[in-house]
């Protein structure tokens, strides 16, 4: 008879246990304010539809105090999420060759990076194009 | 030129199945100097303070993967770590986490194996070749392909560093994973499809991941297996979406 008795110890609070945990859990929960900011959007887009009485009346309520706080608190979390999600992109990506030489992951999140801060910038630049 | 003699203290996690109803911390007084690995400071413990303390260990050099454990609540090899480290406020020796506790310091490794020999971790060739016909030749990009990943020595690390794996037992795992494409990666290798559309394409394999990466971070050896895995995420959604209309498919 065998005197083996493996103790298997509990997952409470897993995510507590390593600050390297708590920061991937936070980058998962950046993706709640990437989808609530997708319905702020899509409900735009209804308002829309329904004529520029109803639209103007939505962009009149973007600028409510709370919705103010609410553009502040998503822009900050999806910061986050851009250079959290960018930061584990090497991870993604099929070893790769450039000449001969290995791409390092930096080179790999900082393209990434820039290419987001281009993108905002893009945006940037033609909305102030249409509101001169 | 000795050094003056330290005292540290370690506190190790005690599970003895015979009269323990759960681990118990019990805490060693042990003298040490500053080239002493964690591995040595147990090792006194065994030897002048307390045989009964039990751990694996074996090559003292970070290649035999024996003696991984929670050092302080992190996973590391203990001969690669050193006790100077935690002096003066002591530290945590712990099983390896997510791994049931056969007896202090060892865990059960039967899933791990189990899993291990599933992958068929070795060259499957692409085609029968008689010795007449010369060695399989391969350029350096070509090995480029796989080196790293097979720099694994299986010493569990990043199981421990897998909350995934810790709640679902199912799930491969992430050195199993990294080896699994280690050998798929392998210019020489035919085996892909098969280690593919039984293990890795499903849940358990590469969809299981959920890109912590704390695996990459933990491996003593560079092994990256986070990469090893993610990479094969868009050709397993290619496959799974093509698998109807491409002849053969999936089902192959």
């Amino acid at each position: 008879m065998s005197n083996r008795r493996p103790y298997v110890r509990p997952m409470d609070n897993w995510w507590m246990r390593d600050p390297f945990f708590v920061r991937y859990m936070a980058r998962e929960f950046t993706a709640v304010f990437v989808a609530a900011y997708a319905v702020v959007l899509l409900f735009g887009l209804v308002r829309l539809s329904q004529g520029e009485a109803a639209f103007n009346g939505w962009l009149q309520y973007l600028k409510t105090p709370w919705m103010l706080v609410f553009h502040v608190i998503v822009l900050a979390t999806f910061i986050y999420h851009t250079w959290s999600w960018f930061s584990i992109m090497p991870k993604t990506m099929p070893i790769m060759f450039v000449g001969g030489k290995r791409v390092q992951p930096g080179t790999i999140t900082g393209t990434g990076i820039a290419a987001a801060v281009v993108a905002c910038l893009a945006v940037l630049v033609i909305v102030k194009g249409m509101h001169p | 030129m000795a050094d003056t003699e330290k005292i540290i203290e370690i506190q190790v996690l005690r599970y003895r199945p015979e009269q323990d109803k759960e681990p118990v911390l019990q805490s060693y007084k042990v003298p040490f100097t500053d080239d002493m690995s964690v591995l040595q400071g147990l090792q006194y413990i065994k030897d002048y303070l307390d045989g009964t303390v039990s751990f694996r260990w074996s090559c003292r050099m970070a290649i035999c993967g024996s003696c991984g454990m929670m050092i302080d609540g992190k996973p590391k090899l203990s001969c690669k770590t050193f006790l100077r480290e935690y002096y003066p406020a002591g530290l945590r020796v712990e099983a390896l986490a997510h791994f049931p506790i056969e007896r202090d310091l060892m865990i059960s490794v039967e899933d791990f194996v189990t899993k291990l020999e599933s992958i068929k971790p070795y060259i499957i060739p692409k085609e029968p070749r008689t010795l007449e016909q010369g060695e399989y030749l391969q350029t350096p990009q070509q090995r480029d392909m796989y080196e790293q990943f097979s720099s694994c020595i299986n010493c569990m690390l990043c199981y421990s560093a897998c909350p995934q794996y810790g709640l679902n037992k199912e799930f491969i795992g992430p050195a199993i994973l990294a080896l699994l494409h280690r050998y798929n990666a392998d210019s020489r290798d035919g085996g892909q499809a098969e280690r593919l559309n039984s293990l890795g394409h499903t849940d358990e394999g590469f969809w299981g991941c959920t890109a912590v990466t704390y695996c990459s971070e933990v491996c003593p050896k560079g092994v990256d297996p986070a990469n090893a895995i993610n990479q094969n995420k868009m050709n397993s959604a290619i496959n799974y979406f093509t698998r109807f209309v491409a002849p053969g498919g999936a089902d192959k």
